[in-house]
């Protein structure tokens, strides 16, 4: 199978499974059993298409595998059995319905490993191989966490619905964090070797843009959104040929997607528009600043400082200190940029961004040897394969 | 669906208590008394333990049954009173728990049916 009807299948998969979960969880009432049967639906698709082909309605073709199978598996759980006779095709989820399914797998009464497998297991339809497969931990590891989040929601009287007004603000927090951590997952582990292990980020996005179409108000849903399309517009650009990392002020800028780009700046514009600023707005406007620069000459740092400095006052933390800390290199002096890192020393001694800095900045201000030895620490502190090579590259020029 | 919130003390929380003077406790208490009447058609019963010192616990899988004074885990936190509640699903329960006025954890177990 090539790589295109590989992403394809995915897509497919990923569109009806989540409506047919969102469905049947609504109109069988019961979650783990409607979530087992489209499971199964996903693993025949999975097996037929790729040989015959994408059915021309693959949703249909989903609901009768779902259905014909519930029916055989619920012969003894006779009241979920007569609700499944009731339902017909098609069964088109209320908007509800699936919003409800996503804050369900993200409830804060489940583990973080439980409601990310989980997402992605209900809402975008990938089986527990594919996610075993995508955070390179073991299948067993990945159906045990799913099993036990399925059965917490049951027992624990979990429901599936969207939360009321007074809680929802913390809970499209959590589900944003879960979406975030997913993006970051993909993000990080991209550029690798591996062609056909499942993009995360464009499961991210998906879950992100669905968020979005399903609370169009909701303004740091819209910066998520478009912090991911941001990234994903420029990705192309990140890695040579040989998979290493090629660093920002470097790539190839006709590379990045500028209609993607341009697209994600009016989303944040209109989610700016609403008066309610926050951590994903922020950050989707500081990487608009790189974004939205023809060159890296042109790149407006001091809108960047500026943009740090709101988001250090809505969630303070010493990487995001860090970051602003490189970018006041090119407003003042490098060495005013050192003075700030070096206060971040203790608190991010363990972080590998920390000493790549500091070696930048000491080889500006002319301290070759402290320099080195800044790079050294760096390199010890991150496995990342790309990264690693792009700091011993670094080590060997000077 | 039934749960039980078991209302659980810290050290620090029972030393406030005591540090209160007789009208701010008065206060306190008031407060629970509130909570218990804000929520009376959920509460399908509850109790209020007497504090860990006053516990006795008892070992059976030992031999004979052992009997050692004080709480089967000796910690900073202990369970301190309970309450049983009837509501649709956790997020239910999980509100009328945010709302619980005296000391600062609350576990919720759902009861098997």
């Amino acid at each position: 199978m090539t790589q295109a009807s590989h992403d394809e299948l995915a897509r497919v998969v990923r569109d009806h499974a989540g409506q047919l979960a969102a469905s049947l969880v609504h109109l069988v009432g019961d979650f783990a059993a409607a979530e087992d049967l489209v499971q199964d639906a996903i693993e025949a698709a999975l097996t037929h298409w790729p040989a015959e082909g994408i059915p021309e309605r693959p949703d249909a073709w989903l609901y009768t595998v779902a259905h014909r199978r519930g029916l055989d598996a619920l012969r003894r759980e006779s009241r979920y059995r007569e609700k499944l006779k009731l339902v017909t095709w098609p069964t088109v989820p209320e908007p509800g319905d699936r919003l409800g399914l996503v804050f369900t797998c993200c409830h804060p009464a489940l583990p973080r490993t439980g409601q990310v497998a989980l997402t992605l297991r209900v809402v975008c339809g990938l089986t527990t191989a594919q996610i075993a497969k995508a955070f390179l931990i073991p299948e067993s590891t990945v159906g045990q966490r799913i099993t036990r989040a399925k059965r917490k929601i049951s027992d624990a009287g979990i429901p599936y619905r969207i939360p009321g007004a007074e809680e929802l603000g913390a809970r499209l927090a959590e589900v944003m964090t879960v979406i975030y951590l997913l993006f970051n997952e993909g993000y990080l582990s991209s550029g690798g070797p591996q062609v056909h292990s499942r993009d995360l980020t464009d499961d991210a996005e998906f879950l992100a843009a669905l968020l979005h179409n399903l609370m169009p108000a909701e303004p740091e849903v819209a910066g998520l959104l478009a912090l991911i399309r941001l990234h994903r517009a420029r990705a192309a650009a990140r890695f040579d040929q040989d998979g290493e990392i090629i660093q920002l002020q470097d790539q190839d800028r006709s590379r990045w997607d500028h209609q993607v780009i341009a697209d994600a700046g009016q989303l944040i514009a209109r989610a700016a528009a609403l008066k309610r600023p926050g951590p994903y707005q922020l950050q989707a406007a500081i990487i608009a600043c790189h974004a939205e620069a023809n060159r890296w000459e042109d790149t407006d740092w001091t809108q960047i400082v500026v943009l740090y400095d709101m988001l250090l006052y809505l969630a303070p933390s010493p990487v995001t200190r860090l970051h602003r800390a490189i970018a006041l290199r090119y407003v003042t002096r490098p060495a005013d940029a050192l003075l700030e890192v070096d206060a971040l020393a203790d608190e991010l001694d363990g972080y590998h961004l920390l000493h790549a800095t500091r070696a930048e900045l000491l080889r500006d201000l002319g301290h070759a040897d402290q320099a080195r030895a800044a790079d050294e620490r760096a390199l010890t502190l991150t496995t990342n394969p790309a990264e690693r090579s792009l700091l011993r590259q670094r080590l060997s020029w000077t | 669906m039934k749960y039980v919130l078991m209302f659980v003390e810290t050290e620090e929380f029972a030393s406030d208590l005591a540090a209160m003077d007789d009208a701010e406790r008065g206060r306190a208490y008031a407060r629970v008394l509130q909570w218990f009447a804000d929520h009376q058609d959920k509460i399908t019963h509850h109790g209020h333990l007497m504090p860990a010192d006053t516990a006795t616990t008892l070992r059976l899988d030992r031999g004979d049954p052992l009997i050692t004074d004080g709480p089967f885990v000796e910690g900073k936190e202990v369970v301190s009173g309970y309450a049983e509640i009837d509501v649709a699903d956790l997020d239910e329960a999980l509100r009328v728990a945010k709302s619980w006025p005296a000391c600062p954890l609350v576990e919720i177990r759902p009861l098997m049916s």
